[in-house]
């Protein structure tokens, strides 16, 4: 099939970019969307330009490297599916299509489609573990977790922190990458011991990095390719008020005893 | 020169050499590792484990990677699974029976020593992962669950859904954020280790390339960790990421460091058959689907177009379960690739050019009912459903074989060190574990015993031996030159100004090294192939184009350095491959074998193949190190 494809091209952080029109001729519709644009940069090859630079690995749906505002939709609004698996038979002959980076405060644009997502590993650092060394671990049954414990932790444990949930938010925010995160480990025994810290220390980190506010909408939800539920939210809602509650009295009771 | 194999393999009976020689390591007093600095390239299972663990330690930790997370790391991508010799089945499972199983398994020619102590170390890997909160798969009860994979008569492998490696990485990569929190790591995300720095003959550190800004700068170190995955991509399609390379692990074979084995790649045989030209990568389907379903093409050619509904049981040829009734459909991937490769050559492959075999779960849905195969292989099932379009619940899948793994690598001794003193190599990178065929769910059981468990015994080993002065600086000419020779290569790699794209060369090498020395190679195929590498690579530097030059983010240099290594690194693939006279494991020269299997020569290729760099110009030297099997038969491997 042929396409038209505009795609935001920007030469690095500090140039203000713009949308440039490609023709893409020949785009077989069992290609996935990446190799469409593997395609679409052989022919800026052929013709002296610069390819269009953009990022992925796996190229199967789990390392969360790809991104891409499709027409508008984070990985092209296709249920559970990642721009790398999206394939072209979903568009059809002559389509025009828009492509765009993640656009959000926290994920500059560092060239073409390509963004910043070191404001996620910030936040991990800040408390997404669980704090044991290697060498100091009990047998691995010797804490029992009751099955639908462990397929809850693992739903939210799927997240492979793409953005699409950022970038799809009106406002910016990271609340379901963090809250899918902290329910991973909330809804195991392992992770119980440090909860509180953990979720203040990360809610805390996920403001500084300059994510916006949860207002409801949910487009999170929508877009999140690895059907990550909006549950998790409020489940971190929960624990953070509990967290700076203990917190408080913890304060009260250190004044007390002085 | 020839360079020194000495394995420092430790004496004693096998079940005691780890722990005599974790007891015999020196060790480095708990205040002064701070004062060591310690490089590690990767963030894999392997990397990012070493790069934590060294930190939860105490010593000063500098971590690379190329994507723009840790947590991306290819390891991320493994589905099936880990094993763990744990017996929780009590199926009759024992460290001893890991152990005889990894080392026949890789068709005896990896080290003995090495693969016992990854045996034991197994256990080790479960409880820590579940002390992190990797949500491994539970039993109703509570108590961890446990699939099959090939090669094995035990139930032993450990996994979280289809997503083992993902689910492993985020343990790797939680542990490694703490350690970055704590200020004990520094992390290096989008860089790129573009050569090794050795003075007096020790490595010191690393030249890296910044690929946002292009900057090169020299990091120093008292040791350096390569845990840079494997070089699959030398064929272009392979199941690994796009990013995954040699350059690491060839520049530190250039700067001295021996590389073993270069021909042993592991052809795996469930993958997503190619289905076009425009074709980046292929997509592995988990080897636990064989489990529960059932590999077969039609008996007859004249069957091959038609549906597989219409074609009855008695004209279906079971044929892994014909020819191997013991292991039936989980015989280790090399033979059951082979045999997959042997139904299609004889016209009975099914699908697009007749380069497919069904792998079917009518009967396992029929048995167990489609919620319970959903459960265990949903998120697959939809993988392959997205790819092809096709519904495998209602149509058996259709797979063939794809390059996967890669055995060989860069040489290490029993502590991972590689013969250059102070490169030490981790997880897929290094060669010894695996010999001639891996077993399935065994990479990321060796990824993490390396990182958590060996590197942070043998490492302090060595630091101790260096006493307590500073790194080399990183101002040392050694360091200078290195930046100077890497900056030269990018701007003569930009200078050529061709016509050709960096993927057109990429994939020609992918052809020839898939035709010549793929499943099946002959003396002529490799003979082939050594005359036409060279050809292709004088024509690379020659046409090829990268626009854009050095000092910006450029993706397209990127892969040209990549693309560079791997047009010489396929040719020392290929020589290996002529000289290793014998067929072992996923190695198959035509030539050697009885009844259409594998024929070893143990007389004379009982040994590692360690190649050593002789300059650009010169053909690198053979080193040899014998493999001696005390504690498992060498015998011929029979899964019938
Ligand atoms: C699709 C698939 C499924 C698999 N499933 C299983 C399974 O079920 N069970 C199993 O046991 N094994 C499986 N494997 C194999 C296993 O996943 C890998 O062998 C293993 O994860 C490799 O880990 P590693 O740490 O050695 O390297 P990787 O995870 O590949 O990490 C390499 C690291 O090195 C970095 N790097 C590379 N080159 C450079 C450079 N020049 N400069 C800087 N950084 C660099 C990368 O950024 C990355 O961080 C699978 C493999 C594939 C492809
Ligand atoms: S490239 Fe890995 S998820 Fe898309």
């Amino acid at each position: 099939m042929n396409l038209t494809v505009h795609v935001w091209r920007q030469k690095n952080g500090k140039d203000a970019g713009r949308m440039v029109t490609y023709q893409v001729k020949g785009v077989n519709e069992h290609a996935s969307f990446l190799e469409m644009l593997d395609v679409l940069n052989e022919q800026l090859v052929a013709k002296g330009e610069e390819a269009i630079a953009f990022d992925h690995d796996c190229r199967e749906g789990i390392c969360g490297m790809c991104s891409l505002v499709i027409n508008g939709r984070p990985h092209g609004g296709h249920e559970r599916t990642t721009t790398c698996q999206l394939h072209m038979r979903h568009f059809k002959d002559g389509q025009e299509i828009w492509v765009e980076p993640w656009r959000a405060g926290a994920f500059p644009v560092i060239r073409d489609l390509c963004v910043d997502r070191r404001a996620f590993d910030k936040i991990i650092a800040a408390g997404g573990y669980i704090s044991a060394n290697a060498g100091s671990a009990p047998d691995g049954n010797a804490v029992p977790v009751p099955k639908e414990q462990a397929d809850r932790a693992m739903d939210a444990a799927a997240c492979i922190g793409c953005g699409a949930c950022v970038a799809a938010c009106p406002n910016g925010s990271a609340m379901l990458f963090v809250a899918a995160k902290l329910a991973h480990m909330h809804m195991l025994p392992q992770g119980q011991p440090e909860r509180a810290k953990r979720t203040e220390a990360m809610v805390t980190a996920m403001d500084a990095a300059g994510f916006g506010n949860c207002s409801n909408h949910y487009e999170c939800e929508a877009a999140c390719p690895k059907d990550i539920s909006r549950d998790v939210i409020a489940m971190m809602n929960r624990d953070y008020t509990k967290a700076s509650l203990g917190h408080r009295e913890e304060e009260s009771k250190a004044e007390g005893a002085g | 020169m020839t360079i020194n194999l000495d394995a420092r393999i430790p004496t004693g009976p096998i079940e005691q050499k780890w722990t005599k020689s974790k007891f015999d390591m020196k060790l480095v007093n708990p205040a002064n590792k701070r004062k060591y600095k310690i490089i590690v390239i990767g963030s894999g299972l392997a990397g990012g484990a070493a790069a934590a663990t060294l930190a939860e330690l105490g010593y000063n930790v500098a971590c690379f990677c190329f994507q723009d997370s840790p947590r991306r790391a290819h390891s991320i991508a493994a589905q099936g699974g880990i094993n763990a010799a744990k017996n929780y089945q009590n199926d009759g499972d024992s460290v001893h029976r890991l152990f005889y199983d990894t080392v026949k398994g890789g068709d005896f020619r990896s080290r003995e020593a090495n693969v016992h102590r990854l045996a034991e170390e197994s256990v080790n890997i479960i409880d820590q992962c579940v002390a992190q909160g990797v949500p491994f798969a539970r039993e109703y009860g509570g108590t961890l669950a446990n699939r099959s994979f090939g090669g094995a008569q035990v139930s032993r492998t450990f996994y979280a859904r289809g997503q083992t490696g993902q689910q492993l990485l985020l343990g790797v990569y939680a542990g490694l954020s703490r350690q970055i929190q704590a200020g004990r790591v520094t992390m290096f995300p989008r860089t790129e280790m573009l050569d090794l720095v050795t003075v007096d003959g020790k490595a010191v550190g690393v030249v890296i390339r910044d690929l946002v800004t292009g900057a090169i700068s020299s990091h120093a170190a008292h040791a350096v960790v390569l845990a840079t995955g494997g070089y699959g991509n030398v064929f272009f399609l392979s199941t690994n990421a796009k990013g995954s390379n040699v350059t690491a692990t060839y520049r530190a074979y250039k700067r001295g460091a021996g590389f073993a084995n270069p021909c042993f790649t592991q052809i795996h045989p469930t993958c997503i058959p190619q289905s076009g030209d425009f074709q980046s990568k292929l997509t592995l389907m988990s080897e636990s689907l064989r489990n529960d379903g059932r590999v077969w093409v039609p008996k007859a050619k004249a069957d091959v177009g038609k549906r597989a509904a219409d074609i009855g049981d008695d004209n279906r040829d079971y044929y892994l379960e014909r020819k191997y009734p013991s292991y039936g459909n989980l015989c280790p991937r090399d033979i059951a690739s082979r045999a997959a490769k042997e139904q299609c050559d004889d016209g009975r492959g099914v699908g697009p050019g007749g380069r497919g075999v069904y792998l079917d779960f009518r009967d396992a849905i029929k048995r167990d009912g489609q919620a319970k195969i959903a459960e265990k292989y949903g998120n697959l099932f939809e993988m392959y459903e997205r790819i092809t379009g096709d519904d495998p619940y209602k149509v058996p899948m259709r797979i063939y074989p794809a390059v996967h793994y890669t055995m060989g690598g860069l040489w290490v001794d029993y502590h991972l060190m590689s013969n250059v003193p102070g490169l030490f190599v981790a997880g897929e990178a290094n060669f010894s574990d695996h010999g001639a065929n891996r077993l399935g769910a065994a990479a990321l059981m060796q990824g993490l015993a390396d990182g958590y468990f060996i590197l942070p015994y043998t490492m302090g080993n060595y630091l101790a031996g260096l006493g307590l002065g500073p790194a080399v600086s990183n101002t040392h000419a050694a360091f200078k030159d290195a930046e100077r020779a890497v900056k030269t290569k990018l701007d003569t790699i930009c200078a050529v100004d061709g016509k050709h794209s960096v993927d057109s060369f990429h994939r020609e090498l992918g052809n020839i090294m898939w035709e010549k020395c793929g499943m099946a190679r002959t003396k002529e195929s490799l003979t082939e192939a050594l005359e036409a590498i060279p050809k292709l690579r004088e024509r690379f530097w020659k046409e090829v184009s990268v626009k854009g030059g050095q000092d910006s983010f450029n993706q397209t240099l990127e892969k040209a350095g990549r693309v560079a290594d791997f047009l010489e690194f396929g040719e020392m693939m290929c020589k290996d491959a002529l000289v290793r006279e014998e067929s072992c494991g996923g190695h198959f020269r035509v030539e050697h074998q009885a009844d259409g299997e594998a024929l070893r020569d143990d007389t004379n290729f009982c040994h590692a193949a360690v190649w050593e760099y002789q300059g650009d110009n010169n053909a690198p030297a053979l080193n040899k190190e014998p493999l001696t099997f005390e504690n498992v038969k060498l015998a011929t491997r029979s899964y019938k």
